[in-house]
């Protein structure tokens, strides 16, 4: 396998996020973020359940509102102007840790619906589109079945098809292999890392520290609404500055 | 493995052929030996429950088979019988027609009603059955202004007035909606009324094109009344409901808020309440002049009542479906009228089918309620004028078993359709 980590990320920022502060209630679940991603970056973001870190990629297309600061993504600023929350949601692309597919959908409408009625595409070149990101997530022999005949490594990576067929410019991935059995977790991460490796912009919430290693160029270590310690892979595993993050660590790693 | 093949070897030689199973665990004689007899008191229970049936078919059988059909009154019918156990089933041979068609509806004019009903089968039929052709829908678009005009005759250039107005204000509707909705929403409006105007004023002129013989709305009555009124409403209610259900989950307070106060005030007020609103204080409200047709008053009350219930069950359907299905829907950019009509709806409405099917079938029977404020449908008829005549009083039975045979006909089908679609509809677990 390349490794991913070596590769150019350009100087283009694709999502820059500014002092941004959230809170549930009384609660402050995100303090003062300050972050930005650029064009062709990989990160993953860690950290203890209740860190913040899924409601931090949930800000970023707006399935989340922040009260405070300033998010732009793609060049678009991110207020609650409906048009901008459409325009950014379709050059974003999301994958949720339960899938989240239609079950009341074929897996080739499940891939079809968006491009046909966001994008404005013809059906016959949706589907055409559709079957190319299924065979390239290796399941176009399921196209004609439903989601709840397949199994959860199939259906996440339908989920992740289903993304790509509105060509986004950026992938957020939410815990995509939390929900999953060990052996479904690898076919999942490898369709990851295809496409990290075509280059793609992803932030990606997840527990898996291999998939960190292999094609992460920047981990961040949330705890408390707050972002801990960021650095390179590498530096970040063998060399963690803060406390917190070598006890996470620790934990994590131990077995 | 190995180390124990040498005792545990075994090798099959030949295959052995399928057998039958023992007489006593097959067919009939199984059936009803869990079913029937599996202890000493089911068995006993079984053997009371036949007794019962025996005695019940022993007792109703004679009345039924010593039925007489052709008399012209109850006196003539026990002249017949003489003692003997028997209906007097010449009430509905007699009668059929009021019971079916009210009893001022004009007798030479009964196709109308009946080639309604058959239209609306055709109509209903590509709602129902996704399998027809799309293009059966046009007929679907077309029935309301047809049957109005079939039912209660006239020119038909009042439905074809009618049909261009609506026609007219969605076309204007679907250019100004980009201006936004509510703006679309009131041109439309606006559009389709003066259309329907400059209709009523040409009507008089072209008043010779296909004319029915006019028919009031006070003469329409039995069960025809009941299907108008159960049709009408139904239709009505469920597009009324969904938008009340979708009200009640709004951001939006003035929209959740008046979706609230309406749905809770009119399932806190009982139906036969709502109807004398209609049929004695709507008239207060208005102003003299207007006389609005007492049908009408009916059909917007009961379409009220029904549509707060179906916006409840709908509401539940809401609610069941996991977040993340908004959330894909949201994440994928689909705006919330793609959302819901893609995604979210066909979910909630499939899982909503029991409890709607429960709100129209109650609402069918409900129906029977306007015999209270004196509107003659089949329960009307049935108090009214038949059980009043001097020929019929005293026969209960066989009316009163005619209506209930009628609605459970109609609930039934309804209730047999909905299993199906609930068939077709599942793709999850298949």
């Amino acid at each position: 396998m390349v490794d991913t980590t070596q590769m150019k990320v350009s100087d283009e920022i694709a999502i820059s996020i500014e002092k941004m502060n959230k809170w549930y209630g009384q609660f402050h679940v995100l303090r003062d973020i300050d972050l930005s991603v650029y064009r062709g970056e990989r990160i993953v973001i860690a950290g203890p359940s209740g860190s913040g870190k899924s409601t931090l990629i949930r800000c970023i297309n707006a399935l989340e509102e922040h009260q405070a600061g300033k998010i732009v993504v793609d060049g678009v600023h991110l207020t609650s102007d409906l048009k901008n929350i459409d325009a950014i949601r379709s050059e974003v692309g999301m994958c949720f840790q339960h899938f989240n597919l239609f079950p009341h959908l074929t897996i080739l409408e499940n891939c079809t619906l968006a491009p046909i009625w966001v994008r404005k595409i013809p059906k016959k070149q949706a589907e055409e589109t559709a079957m190319h990101f299924l065979e390239k997530v290796k399941i176009p022999d399921q196209a004609n079945k439903y989601p709840g005949q397949l199994s959860g490594g199939q259906q996440q990576r339908v989920a992740i098809a289903r993304s790509l067929c509105m060509k986004p410019r950026i992938m957020l991935f939410d815990e995509p292999t939390s929900a999953l059995d060990p052996e479904m977790i690898k076919e999942v991460l490898d369709t990851m890392v295809e496409l990290a490796e075509e280059g793609m912009t992803m932030l990606c919430v997840t527990h898996e520290m291999g998939f960190a290693r292999q094609v992460a160029n920047r981990v961040i270590f949330m705890d408390q609404g707050q972002i801990v310690e960021q650095n390179e892979p590498e530096e970040f595993f063998n060399n963690p500055k803060s406390e917190r993050t070598k006890l996470f660590l620790s934990q994590i790693l131990g077995h | 493995m190995s180390d124990m093949h040498s005792h545990l070897a075994f090798v099959r030689t030949e295959m052995l052929a399928q057998q039958e199973p023992p007489i006593k665990e097959k067919g009939i004689v199984k059936w009803a030996r869990s079913n029937l007899f599996s202890n000493w008191v089911n068995s006993v229970l079984t053997i009371v429950a036949l007794y019962v049936i025996v005695r019940l078919i022993f007792s109703a059988g004679p009345w039924f088979l010593n039925g007489i059909w052709d008399t012209s009154s109850l006196a003539q019918c026990r002249e017949i019988l003489d003692g003997a156990r028997g209906a007097c089933f010449s009430v509905l041979s007699e009668r059929w027609q009021q019971l079916l068609f009210g009893i001022a509806y004009p007798s030479d004019q009964y196709w109308r009603p009946t080639l309604a009903f058959v239209l609306m089968l055709v109509a209903a039929a590509p709602v129902l059955f996704v399998a027809l052709p799309r293009a059966m829908l046009i007929i679907t678009g077309l029935f309301p202004f047809v049957a109005y005009w079939l039912l209660w005759g006239g020119t038909i250039m009042t439905s074809v007035f009618v049909l261009i107005g609506v026609v007219v204000g969605y076309l204007v509707f679907t250019k100004a909606e980009r201006f936004g909705f509510v703006l679309g929403l009131v041109a439309g409006l606006i559009a389709a009324v003066v259309v329907w105007k400059i209709g009523g004023a040409i009507t008089p002129a072209v008043d010779g094109i296909m004319v029915l013989e006019p028919v009031a709305s006070r003469d329409m009555g039995g069960f025809m009344l009941n299907m108008m009124l159960g049709v009408v409403c139904i239709s009505l209610s469920l597009p009324i409901g969904i938008m009340l259900a979708l009200g009640r989950q709004s951001h939006m307070p003035i929209i959740k808020g008046i979706s609230v106060v309406f749905i809770e005030f009119i399932r806190g007020v009982p139906l036969i309440t709502l109807l004398f609103v209609a049929s004695v204080v709507l008239a207060y409200f208005f102003p003299p002049e207007t006389n609005m047709d007492l049908i009408l008053r009916v059909i917007i009350m009961i379409t009220m009542f029904s549509s707060a219930y179906i916006a409840e069950v709908i509401r539940g359907g809401l609610a069941a479906l996991p977040k993340g299905q908004y959330e894909a829907a949201d994440s994928l950019g689909l705006d919330y009228a793609q959302a819901m009509r893609l995604i979210i709806l066909p979910q909630a409405l499939k899982i909503s089918i029991p409890g709607i099917v429960n709100v129209a079938v109650g609402l069918f029977k409900d129906t029977t309620l306007v015999s209270v404020i004196s509107m003659f449908d089949l329960v009307g008829m049935i108090r009214g004028p038949i059980l009043a005549s001097t020929e019929w009083n005293g026969v209960y039975w066989e009316l009163y078993g005619f209506a209930a045979l009628l609605f459970f006909v109609t609930c039934y089908s309804i209730s047999q359709y909905s299993q199906w679609l609930e068939r077709q509809l599942r793709t999850d677990h298949r």
